[in-house]
C-alpha cells in the first residue's frame, strides 16, 4: 500500500491528491494528519494523476503534509448476528464499550440492486397496533413506508410505537422455528436528546437485544451521514436474507441525509437540480429505499420506515417529493392534529399504503377490511370538506345528512385515530371501531362496502355501538 | 451492437477518469453511440461524447472500484436489440438483458456486474412454417414464414429491412419448414442474402415504414372514463401526469391488462422493484380478455427499477419502442406503456450534468423537448414497408415534482401527445379511482374515433358522451356556489343536477380496479351505464316538473342501485330492470 503526501487542494469536505497509480472509484482512503489522527474518506472521482476524496470526519486538521493511503477496496460493513444488541457510530464502529465485534463477513455497503425477477411480492400483513396504519394504511413485510413529518412533531414516538408493537399475527404460535424479528435503527444527524429518547425506549422495553443501533448525531460529521444508511441496510440485508430475520429498519432523519448530499454536491461544484439538491438525488435515494423487500426462497424480509421532516411542512419540497415517488406510500404526521392532542397525529387523508390492497382481505386480515377502509376514507374526506362550509354558514344551515358526516369526522379523529402512543390495538378491534363509526351514517350511504358485510356488521341499533356511546 | 454476435472489438483505449456512471477514455477509436466494454470486468457502456483524443462513455452498470488505466474495448456497433421469437413472455433490463437468465447466470438474487446474455434464446428451436414458396418475389420486410411464439401470437419472420434496397425485390431461392434455432438460415434469397428468425436493430433509430396514417380505431381499454370520455386511438399517444399516490401505475397496469392491443410492451423505467414484481407475478395468471390465454403471452416487460444503473434507464425507453416497432412491422397493434418518462428525463439530466453540459430549464438538458418528441413520433398508425398495417400506441406516465404540471417534462410532453389524462391528488385522497380529473383531461382523438363507436356500440354514443360532459361541467360551476352557501340554498332543478352528477362521478367515472368484474368494463356496458343515469335524469326532471319535491325524487329506493351496475356480470338484465324500476317509482310519485 502506497502512501502519498501529495494533497493539492482542500475544499469543504473534499481533498484532492495527486497519485501515480490507478485508484478505483468509491475506494476507501485513510488520511493521517500531522497530529497523528486518522481520518477516513472515499474516492468521489478518479482521474489519471489526481483523485477527489470526500472525508467523512470533515477536513479540519488536514494540511498539505498529511499522508493519504488508498486501501484498495470499497467501503465494507463487517456483519455478524452478534451485532444485535449493539450500539455503533455512523461508520459502524462500536461505541457501547462492549466486546470487539468479530465479523462473519465483510460486505460491500453500496449493495447491488435486487433483480426484480428474484423478488417476492410483499403481501404479509404487519400488525403495528396503530389503527390509523393497520386499518387505513396497512403495512406489509418488505414495504418501504416513510413517515412524512415536520419539525416539532412526535414522529419519533410513532416510530417507536411501531417498532415496539409490530408483529405478524398468524405466526405468534410458531415463533421458535419461524423467523425472528429485529429492528435496525439508523440515526442521521438527530440531536443527542432525541437519541437518548430512542435509547431509553429501547432499553425500557427490552427491545435493544433484538436491535442494532447506528448513531450519527447532529454534531457528528455531516459527510458520514451519507454512509450511515448504507451501513444500516447492509446489516439489514445480511440479517434478513442470510440469517432469516424479519428486519424493520427505521431511518431518521432522511432530511439530514439529503442535506449532506447537497453539501458534497456543492463542494464539488456540480450543476444543482431543484433547490440546490444534486440532480442524482432521486437515484441516490432509490438506491437506499429499494433495498427493502423480500427475495424468493429466503425467509427474511427488510421493511423500511424512513422518517423525514418536511422543511416548512411542504410535501412538494424535493426531499419528500422524491421520496414519495420511490416509496410505497407515506404516513403524514399532521401539526393541526397534533395541536388538537391526537396521539398519534396521523392524517389519514393524504396518507397511503400502496401495498395495502394486496396485503388485506379474506385469508390475510378480514374480508371486510378493504371496504371499511375505503368507506371511512370517503366519509372522513366528506366530513373534512363540510368543516370548511360550517365555518361560513354554521352547522344549523346544513342538512341532517351533512351533520352526520360532520359527527363522523369528529368521532373518527377522537375514537379511531387518537388511541395513545401506548395502546396496542389488534386489527379486530380496529375494524370493530370502524364499524361503530360507520354505523353513525345511514346504511344507504355505505356504497363502498359489499352488502353482505353491511348485513353482518352494521349496527342497526344504537346500543350495539358500544365504543362510541361509551366515549360520548 | 448485439449480444447475439461474437464480439470482435476494434480500437482499444484506456480509462482516464471515472465519475459515477460517466467514464472517459483516451486513445479509443470510436464513433458516437458505439457500444464499448469498460474496465477489467467488461462493463457495458455507450459512447456519448468525443473530444479530441478523449471519449466520454456512459456505463450501464455500477462503476465502483473501476479506475484509470483499465482498458476500454470498442465493439464498433451501436446499441442494438436482438429481435426474434422469444421476446414475448420475457422480462428484460434496460439494455435487453433477460433478467431470468441473469438470475441463473449470476446465481444470486442481486444484479452482479459484467454478466451479459443475449436478448433472445439463441439455442431454443422453433417450428418454422413457410408462407412463401421458392420463386416467389419478396421485398423489404416481407413475411416469409411464421413461428408460433406463444399461444396468442404468431411471430412473423420477415426479410430484414437492410437485406434489400428500398423498392427492390428479389426471389426466394430456397426455403424449408422445420425446427430451427434463431440463428439458422430459414430462407435464402436470390441476391445472396439469407433470412433467419433473428434480426437486430439499433435502438436509437426508428425502423422504416412506408407511410403514417390517421388513426381511426380506438384502443379500447375497458376503463369507463377513458373509453367513455377521453379515448385514445390505436397508434395514438397519451400522457398520464400525476403526483405520487394518484394512481399512475395502477392506470398503466389496467391498460396493460385490458387494452385490446395484440402486443403489450411494458417499460418500467426507474420505478419501484416491487411494482415490477407484481407484474411478473400477476400477468402469467391473468387472462387476456380477448381470448382467455395468459396475459404474458402477449407481453414483453422491460424493468429498469430506480436503483438499477441510471444509464440503462436512459436506454430502456428506446429498447421498448424498438421491440414495439418490430411487432408493428408484422402487422400487429402494439401498445407501449412507459412508467415513467420523468425518470427517463431525469436520467438524461443526470448524465448531462456529469458531462457538465449547459443546463436548460430546471437543470434538464436543452435537448429534452427534442428527445421526448422523437420518442412519441415513433408511435403512430403505420403502413409498413411490406404493405401490412400496424400501430404503436405510446402511453407515458409523467411524475411531475410536487404534482406541478408546469414543470418541463409535463409541458414538453403535452406539446406532443394528443390524449391527456390528468391525475388528481384530491380525487385520490378521497379514494375516487381512477383519479382522472374530468375537467382537465382531454382527448383530441374524440371526433375521429366517433364513427367507430357509432358503428360498433351505439349510434348516439357521441351525444351521450356530450350529455355526461355537460352535466359534469354544470356540477363544477354549481359546486363553487355550494361551497359558499350550502346545497340547500340552490333551486330544486340545480339540486337535482348535483344528484345526477354525483351518480356520474361515483358510479360511472369511478371504477374499482381490484374488483374482479368491475375492473374491466366493455364499451357496451359503459354505454348502458350512462343511459341508465340518463334515464334517471329524464324521469327525475319530468317528476320535478310535475311538482314532486326534489327530496322525494332523490330519495327513491331504486336509484342507488346504479352504484352496483359496475360489479354486475349480467349487466344487461340488471340495467333493464333498474331502468324500469326507476321509471315506475318516479312516475308513481305524480
Amino acid at each position: 500500500m502506497k502512501e502519498y503526501q501529495t494533497i493539492t487542494e482542500i475544499s469543504g469536505p473534499l481533498v484532492y491528491a495527486e497519485v501515480d497509480e490507478a485508484i478505483g472509484y468509491d475506494e476507501i482512503v485513510e488520511i493521517e494528519t500531522a497530529q497523528g489522527e486518522t481520518l477516513r474518506g472515499q474516492v468521489l472521482e478518479s482521474s489519471e494523476g489526481v483523485v477527489a476524496i470526500q472525508v467523512f470526519e470533515g477536513t479540519s486538521g488536514i494540511d498539505q503534509n498529511a499522508s493519504v493511503r488508498f486501501l484498495g477496496e470499497t467501503m465494507k460493513m463487517p456483519v455478524t448476528e452478534d451485532l444485535l444488541g449493539r450500539v455503533l457510530d455512523g461508520s459502524g464502529r462500536p461505541i457501547d464499550d462492549g466486546p470487539e465485534i468479530v465479523p462473519e463477513e465483510r460486505q460491500d455497503i453500496v449493495g447491488a440492486a435486487i433483480n426484480p425477477y428474484s423478488r417476492e411480492y410483499p403481501e404479509e400483513f404487519i400488525e403495528t397496533g396503530v389503527s390509523a396504519i393497520d386499518g387505513m394504511n396497512t403495512l406489509v413485510r418488505g414495504q418501504k413506508l416513510p413517515i412524512f413529518s415536520s419539525s416539532g412533531q412526535p414522529h419519533s414516538q410513532l416510530a417507536m410505537q411501531i417498532a415496539r408493537q409490530a408483529s405478524v399475527p398468524e405466526e405468534e404460535g410458531d415463533d421458535e422455528d419461524g423467523s425472528e424479528f429485529a429492528v435496525i435503527f439508523g440515526a442521521m444527524g438527530i440531536t443527542a436528546e432525541e437519541a437518548n429518547e430512542f435509547m431509553e425506549d429501547f432499553e425500557r422495553t427490552g427491545a435493544l437485544e433484538r436491535s442494532v443501533v447506528f448513531m450519527n448525531l447532529a454534531d457528528d460529521p455531516a459527510v458520514e451521514r451519507t454512509v450511515t444508511p448504507r451501513m444500516v441496510l447492509t446489516t439489514a440485508e445480511y440479517l434478513a436474507f442470510e440469517k432469516d430475520y424479519h428486519v424493520l429498519v427505521i431511518l431518521t432523519d432522511m432530511t439530514n441525509y439529503c442535506e449532506a448530499l447537497r453539501e458534497i454536491g456543492a463542494a464539488r461544484e456540480e450543476v444543482p437540480g431543484r433547490r440546490g439538491y444534486p440532480g442524482y438525488m432521486y437515484t441516490d435515494l432509490a438506491q437506499l429505499y429499494e433495498r427493502a423487500g423480500r427475495i424468493q426462497g429466503r425467509d427474511g424480509s427488510v421493511t423500511q420506515i424512513p422518517i423525514l421532516t418536511m422543511p416548512g411542512d411542504d410535501d412538494t419540497h424535493p426531499i419528500p417529493d422524491l421520496t414519495g415517488y420511490i416509496t410505497e406510500g407515506q404516513i403524514y404526521v399532521d401539526p393541526d392534529l397534533n395541536s388538537q392532542g391526537l396521539e398519534p397525529p396521523v392524517n389519514v387523508l393524504p396518507s397511503l399504503s400502496r401495498l395495502m390492497d394486496d396485503g388485506i382481505g379474506e385469508g390475510l386480515t378480514r374480508a371486510d377490511h378493504g371496504g371499511v377502509s375505503d368507506q371511512m376514507y370517503a366519509a372522513y374526506a366528506e366530513g373534512e370538506d363540510l368543516r370548511d362550509l360550517v365555518n361560513i354558514v354554521g352547522r344549523e344551515a346544513l342538512s341532517e345528512r351533512d351533520n352526520k358526516y360532520l359527527d363522523f369526522a369528529d368521532a373518527f379523529e377522537t375514537e379511531f385515530v387518537d388511541q395513545g402512543f401506548d395502546t396496542n390495538r389488534e386489527l379486530e378491534e380496529t375494524l370493530e371501531i370502524g364499524w361503530d363509526l360507520l354505523s353513525m351514517l345511514p346504511k344507504e350511504e355505505l356504497n363502498r362496502v359489499d352488502e353482505e358485510f353491511i348485513e353482518e356488521y352494521y349496527r342497526e341499533d344504537d346500543s350495539e355501538r358500544e365504543v362510541v356511546e361509551a366515549a360520548d | 451492437m448485439s449480444k447475439a454476435e461474437s464480439t470482435e472489438t476494434t480500437g482499444d483505449g484506456v480509462i482516464q477518469s471515472v465519475s459515477g456512471p460517466v467514464v472517459s477514455a483516451r486513445d479509443l477509436d470510436a464513433r458516437m453511440n458505439d457500444v464499448v466494454y469498460v474496465g477489467d470486468e467488461g462493463l457495458m457502456g455507450e459512447v456519448i461524447e468525443i473530444e479530441g483524443n478523449v471519449t466520454t462513455i456512459q456505463v450501464y452498470e455500477e462503476t465502483s472500484g473501476v479506475g484509470p488505466g483499465e482498458p476500454v474495448e470498442n465493439t464498433g456497433e451501436p446499441l442494438s436489440v436482438d429481435l426474434g421469437p422469444g421476446m414475448l413472455d420475457a422480462i428484460y433490463d434496460g439494455v435487453q438483458r433477460p433478467l431470468d437468465v441473469l438470475e441463473g447466470k449470476m446465481g444470486s438474487p442481486y444484479l452482479d456486474r459484467g454478466v451479459d446474455a443475449p436478448g433472445i434464446d439463441l439455442e431454443k428451436e422453433w417450428e418454422f412454417e413457410p408462407t412463401v414458396e421458392v420463386g416467389d418475389e419478396v421485398g423489404r420486410g416481407d413475411v416469409v414464414g411464421i413461428v408460433e411464439e406463444t399461444v396468442t401470437i404468431d411471430h412473423k419472420v420477415m426479410v430484414p429491412p437492410d437485406a434489400l434496397e428500398e423498392g427492390e425485390t428479389t426471389e426466394i431461392a430456397s426455403i424449408e419448414s422445420g425446427s430451427f434455432d434463431v440463428t439458422e438460415t430459414v430462407a435464402e434469397l436470390d441476391n445472396g442474402e439469407s433470412v433467419s428468425m433473428h434480426q437486430e436493430w439499433p435502438v436509437r433509430e426508428p425502423r422504416p415504414s412506408a407511410n403514417k396514417k390517421t388513426p381511426r380505431t380506438p384502443l379500447v381499454s375497458g376503463q369507463r372514463i377513458l373509453d367513455g370520455l377521453f379515448p385514445i386511438a390505436k397508434g395514438g399517444t397519451a400522457a398520464i401526469p400525476g403526483p405520487f399516490g394518484s394512481g399512475k401505475t395502477v392506470t398503466q397496469h389496467q391498460l396493460a391488462k385490458y387494452a385490446d392491443a395484440d402486443i403489450i410492451v411494458y417499460v418500467g423505467c426507474g420505478e419501484r422493484g416491487n411494482e415490477m414484481t407484481e407484474v411478473i407475478e400477476d400477468f402469467p395468471e391473468l387472462e387476456d380478455p380477448a381470448n382467455g390465454n395468459p396475459l404474458m403471452a402477449r407481453t414483453s416487460l422491460i424493468a429498469n427499477t430506480s436503483n438499477m444503473p441510471v444509464a440503462a434507464r436512459e436506454s430502456c425507453i428506446y429498447t421498448g419502442i424498438t421491440i414495439a416497432e418490430y411487432y408493428r412491422d408484422m402487422g400487429y397493434d402494439v401498445a407501449l406503456m412507459a412508467d415513467s418518462t420523468s425518470r427517463w428525463a431525469e436520467a438524461m439530466r443526470e448524465i448531462s450534468s456529469r458531462l457538465e453540459e449547459m443546463p436548460g430549464e430546471e437543470g434538464y438538458p436543452a435537448y429534452l423537448a427534442a428527445r421526448l418528441a422523437q420518442f412519441y413520433e415513433r408511435a403512430g398508425y403505420f403502413e409498413n414497408v411490406n404493405g401490412t398495417e400496424g400501430s404503436v400506441s405510446a402511453i407515458g406516465a409523467v411524475s411531475p415534482p410536487g404534482g406541478d404540471f408546469s414543470e418541463p417534462v409535463t409541458q414538453n410532453t403535452l406539446r406532443i401527445v394528443k390524449t391527456f389524462w390528468a391525475l388528481d391528488a384530491d380525487l385520490a385522497e378521497r379514494r375516487h379511482f381512477p383519479s382522472i380529473n374530468w375537467n382537465e383531461s382531454y382527448s383530441l382523438y374524440k371526433n375521429q374515433l366517433d364513427p367507430w363507436f357509432q358503428e360498433n356500440v351505439e349510434e348516439d354514443w357521441p351525444e351521450k358522451r356530450q350529455w355526461a360532459v355537460d352535466v359534469l361541467d354544470e356540477e363544477t360551476e354549481l359546486q363553487e356556489i355550494v361551497q359558499l352557501v350550502g346545497k340547500d340554498a340552490l333551486p330544486d332543478d340545480q339540486q337535482l343536477t348535483l344528484e345526477i352528477a354525483r351518480y356520474l362521478r361515483e358510479a360511472y367515472l369511478q371504477q374499482n380496479a381490484f374488483h374482479p368484474v368491475d375492473t374491466y368494463c366493455p364499451p357496451e356496458k359503459t354505454y348502458l351505464m350512462l343511459t341508465t343515469i340518463e334515464t334517471f335524469n329524464d324521469e327525475a326532471f319530468d317528476a320535478l316538473e310535475a311538482g314532486v319535491p326534489v327530496e322525494e325524487i332523490i330519495d327513491i329506493e331504486s336509484v342507488p342501485r346504479i352504484n352496483r351496475i359496475g360489479v354486475q356480470e349480467d349487466y344487461e338484465e340488471y340495467v333493464e330492470e333498474l331502468k324500469a324500476d326507476i321509471t315506475e317509482e318516479l312516475r308513481s310519485l305524480y
